[in-house]
């Protein structure tokens, strides 16, 4: 059969042309395509990484963040709060002091007062005493003005000494 | 949905002109051959057509006539590209143009008295009208015939679109393919992603490259090209025996050379395999070596051959009714159509699937050859994607 016998001259020129396109493709065509097909496939899976790269530092820098505020919300309650600690404590000293200044300047008054007190009764009991010297020398000078007075008076008395 | 439709119509644009194409252009060819044979009988009497009955049409050679070989390229009609004669004789070599046959009805003198006959050319004695057998012999046939001329045509327009597709790639460098580019891109990704690398092997698949593309679309624009019935289609190039034992036989020299220890072994002495039973083993594995390359070659042959065959067959039907009553031709002429198309849809989609076949094979028989066996991570079996 015609068909199925292999004719000598195709064998040889597509033996020869086969192995020349061979060589030129693969030179020419195959490596700069597989290259750069190869080339594109990274460029695109560095792509792809970076953005999940990108992605996580996102999220890492809005976790960041959130952290930060947290922080500082924290740090505002505990100077708040500080303050507030900080102020209740002056009232309470100030009202301490002022307690303590006010008794203080309470006794010192009472003091005061106690020996200016003092003074005057020490002075009205003098003053008592020459008043009763001078009242009982008047009486004494009445009682003893007459004869019959001193001894009605000397009678009294002895009455009153009967029998002790 | 929309993309889909498209598509599908595109498809149909597609198949619909291969089927007019084929309708315009056998037409002229199968009656052509009843002519010229009706003139040769009448020219030159012995002949050697006893077989054949003048004027009557025969469908089995014609067909075979349009799937094999020949010296001119066929336009239409009557008219032809004469293509360059080569003939290496044992006095030298003779050059000269086919159209110095004339078809057949013409000898050339050279080295020898050259005629075409049935296709081929024979040393012939005008004389006497007969062939020399003895002198036959002593020439070889280097003529750049129709496939040759077909290969070298199908091989510039491969060297101009992946050249072409290679200097895109440089330019466009990192940025989405465009135009021709994004139409080879998925190709050449096919073959590297579903071809070599489940075949080969992740570590190995890269120098196989070169070879598995080359082939891959040597056979698919070939086989495309065949189903072109006019110029500059129309040669049966996958579908000779010739152009299949040679890729064929590339793919067996490339399995020796890169074969390694591991291979040879497994060959020669199947290790774990007592003697008594190697004794039968090594002989197969041996004559398996050759069958499998073998087979490669007959499966694509056969293939593109016989889509050839049933196409031409359904036209022949047409003028073999014809013969019989014109009316009946004509009705059958219909169905001939139908099924042309049907076959040019089919033959579509096999030019691709041959084409895979044949790559993925070659593939596969030289990831065997390069696997180390003992390294689970490239074992052919072990690769799923």
């Amino acid at each position: 059969m015609e068909l199925v016998k292999p004719s000598i001259g195709l064998i040889f020129w597509m033996a020869v042309s086969f192995s020349i396109i061979l060589f030129l493709l693969k030179k020419f065509a195959w490596k700069p395509i597989l290259g750069m097909i190869k080339e594109r496939e990274e460029s695109i899976e560095n792509a792809l990484a970076a953005a999940e790269k990108a992605k996580e530092e996102m999220k890492a820098l809005q976790s960041n963040n959130e952290r930060i505020l947290a922080e500082a919300r924290a740090e505002r309650d505990t100077l708040l709060k500080e303050a507030r600690e900080m102020k209740d404590k002056m009232i309470a000293e100030a009202k301490t002091t002022a307690t303590k200044e006010g008794e203080r300047l309470l006794a010192i008054a009472r003091e005061n007062i106690q020996n200016e007190k003092m003074a005057a009764i020490t002075e009205l009991k003098n003053q008592v005493a020459t008043l009763s010297i001078e009242i009982a020398e008047k009486i004494l000078k009445s009682e003893l003005s007459s004869d019959e007075k001193q001894k009605t008076l000397v009678n009294t008395l002895l009455k009153d000494v009967n029998l002790n | 949905m929309a993309n889909k439709i498209n598509i599908f119509k595109q498809f149909l644009v597609l198949v619909s002109i291969f089927a007019f194409n084929t309708v315009w252009a056998y037409e002229p060819i199968d009656k052509d051959p009843n002519q010229s044979e009706v003139h040769e009988e009448a020219t030159a009497e012995k002949h050697e057509a006893g077989h054949e009955e003048a004027g009557k049409f025969n469908a089995g050679k014609t067909i075979i006539e349009h799937v094999a070989d020949a010296h001119d390229w066929h336009l239409w009609g009557h008219t032809s590209i004469p293509l360059p004669v080569i003939l290496k004789t044992d006095k030298g070599f003779d050059f000269f143009l086919s159209s110095k046959f004339e078809h057949g009805h013409a000898s050339y003198q050279g080295n020898y008295n050259y005629r075409l006959h049935e296709g081929n050319i024979v040393v012939y004695d005008d004389l006497t009208g007969t062939v020399d057998e003895e002198a036959t012999a002593k020439i070889t046939d280097f003529s750049i015939t129709k496939n040759v001329a077909a290969m070298l045509l199908s091989m510039f327009l491969m060297l101009w679109m992946f050249i072409k597709v290679a200097k895109m790639a440089t330019k466009n460098r990192g940025k989405a393919p465009s135009g021709l580019q994004s139409w080879i891109e998925p190709l050449v990704v096919f073959v590297r992603d579903d071809v070599a690398k489940p075949s080969i092997g992740e570590k190995r698949y890269e120098k196989f490259m070169p070879f598995l593309l080359t082939v891959f679309f040597f056979i698919w624009i070939n086989n495309l090209l065949g189903l072109i019935p006019i110029f500059p289609g129309g040669a049966n190039l996958t579908g000779s025996i010739s152009v299949a034992l040679v890729l064929a036989a590339f793919t067996l020299v490339i399995t020796f050379v890169v074969a390694n220890k591991h291979y040879w072994q497994h060959v020669f002495a199947m290790p774990g395999v007592p003697i008594p039973v190697l004794i039968i083993l090594t002989p197969i594995e041996i004559l398996g070596l050759f069958l499998r390359p073998f087979v490669l070659m007959i499966r694509l042959f056969a293939n593109i051959t016989a889509g050839h065959i049933i196409a031409l067959a359904f036209f022949s039907l047409i003028f073999i009714f014809g013969e019989m009553h014109a009316g009946l031709g004509f009705g059958v002429s219909i169905l001939s159509l139908v099924f042309t198309v049907f076959m040019g849809a089919l033959e579509l989609l096999v030019a691709f699937l041959q084409a895979y076949v044949f790559t993925l094979l070659s593939a596969i028989y030289f990831g065997a050859a390069v696997d180390e066996g003992h390294d689970v991570h490239n074992h052919v079996d072990d690769h799923h994607h």
